[in-house]
């Protein structure tokens, strides 16, 4: 299968990273904000899109508009994201297009999960938590990006 | 060698001014700073502004404290590095973050005693001192990549 994984720079890229195992029987293909990442990945196909939040709105729409062109052209099987903005916006092209999306919101999220995570939960098809106490019958918990 | 982290975000001018504060105190230690668009003129200490990831590594892989705002992703590198860190969480009333979250990040992680935790510049130049008094050790090795649990729950999930 063709696995599309999206995540912006920091700490949304290291946890994104720790997950690699998973998907090693697959073709991987990256997608960060930060061009450098792609030297940390070698040998895989990489994208840079740009960074965005929901303060700036006219980046985010650029943003959106790069994802979504990507995704298009990938045609990815499952699209995994560790958030935030572009990894949200590549669930949501991705469901439209039969992907199957997974959403992991960052260890960051203590107390709730994040804003992104919310509208993830509305369409990815599968969500999880890395705390135990944040988990209930749509988001799951099953361990965390930590060992 | 001290390397005072702030992440890509907002500026963190409390965290770096504390330290540029304390660091004529640390006698000979070497302080390094990345510092991202900061009000704040350094005095005492070397500032990064740009720092390619491989030079950021650099710096990182040889220091023997790290102190950073309460970011996943320098709270990871260090755990992995085995190396002490303090984190002092961003805060939303000082327009350094959009959220407070990395309070109860910080919170959590102490809790779990992976990290050392500073809520204030007050607390972050006490522990400085403190930690540099006796040599500080890593408080916990992180594995390489994800629990088991994680991974085979997607690994799962991606055949079902």
């Amino acid at each position: 299968m063709k696995v599309l994984a999206i995540a912006s720079a920091g700490g949304h890229w290291i946890q994104l990273l720790r997950l690699t195992p998973a998907f090693k029987n697959h073709e991987m293909i990256f997608m960060s904000t930060n061009e450098s990442f792609a030297d940390t990945v070698e040998g895989y196909k990489f994208f840079k899109v740009p960074d965005s939040n929901r303060k700036n709105k006219l980046q985010l729409i650029k943003s959106a508009l790069l994802v979504a062109k990507h995704v298009l052209s990938l045609k990815p099987d499952v699209i995994v994201t560790t958030g935030a903005a572009p990894g949200l916006m590549g669930i949501l092209v991705g469901k439209l297009m039969g992907a199957k999306t997974i959403w992991i919101d960052s260890i960051a999220n203590v107390e709730k999960i994040s804003m992104s995570g919310n509208i993830a939960l509305k369409i990815a098809d599968r969500v999880y938590t890395q705390w135990e106490h944040l988990s209930n019958n749509k988001i799951l918990f099953n361990g965390n990006v930590l060992s | 060698m001290i390397f005072i982290t702030i992440g890509t975000q907002e500026p963190f001018d409390r965290l770096i001014k504390a330290m540029d504060e304390i660091a004529p105190l640390l006698g000979d230690i070497e302080i390094v700073a990345q510092v991202s668009d900061s009000g704040y003129k350094v005095n005492n200490m070397k500032v990064l502004n740009f720092v390619s990831p491989i030079e950021f590594n650099k710096y990182f892989n040889t220091a023997s404290l790290i102190i950073s705002h309460a970011g996943m992703g320098t709270i990871i590198s260090a755990l992995e590095k085995e190396k002490p860190i303090i984190v002092m969480p961003r805060l939303v009333r000082y327009g350094e973050h959009r959220s407070d979250h990395q309070l109860a990040t910080a919170d959590k992680f102490k809790q779990l005693n992976y990290v050392h935790v500073a809520s204030d510049e007050f607390e972050l130049k006490n522990k400085v001192l403190s930690l540099l008094h006796s040599m500080p050790k890593p408080l916990y090795k992180l594995g390489k990549y994800a629990s088991n649990q994680l991974i085979g729950s997607l690994e799962s999930f991606l055949l079902q």
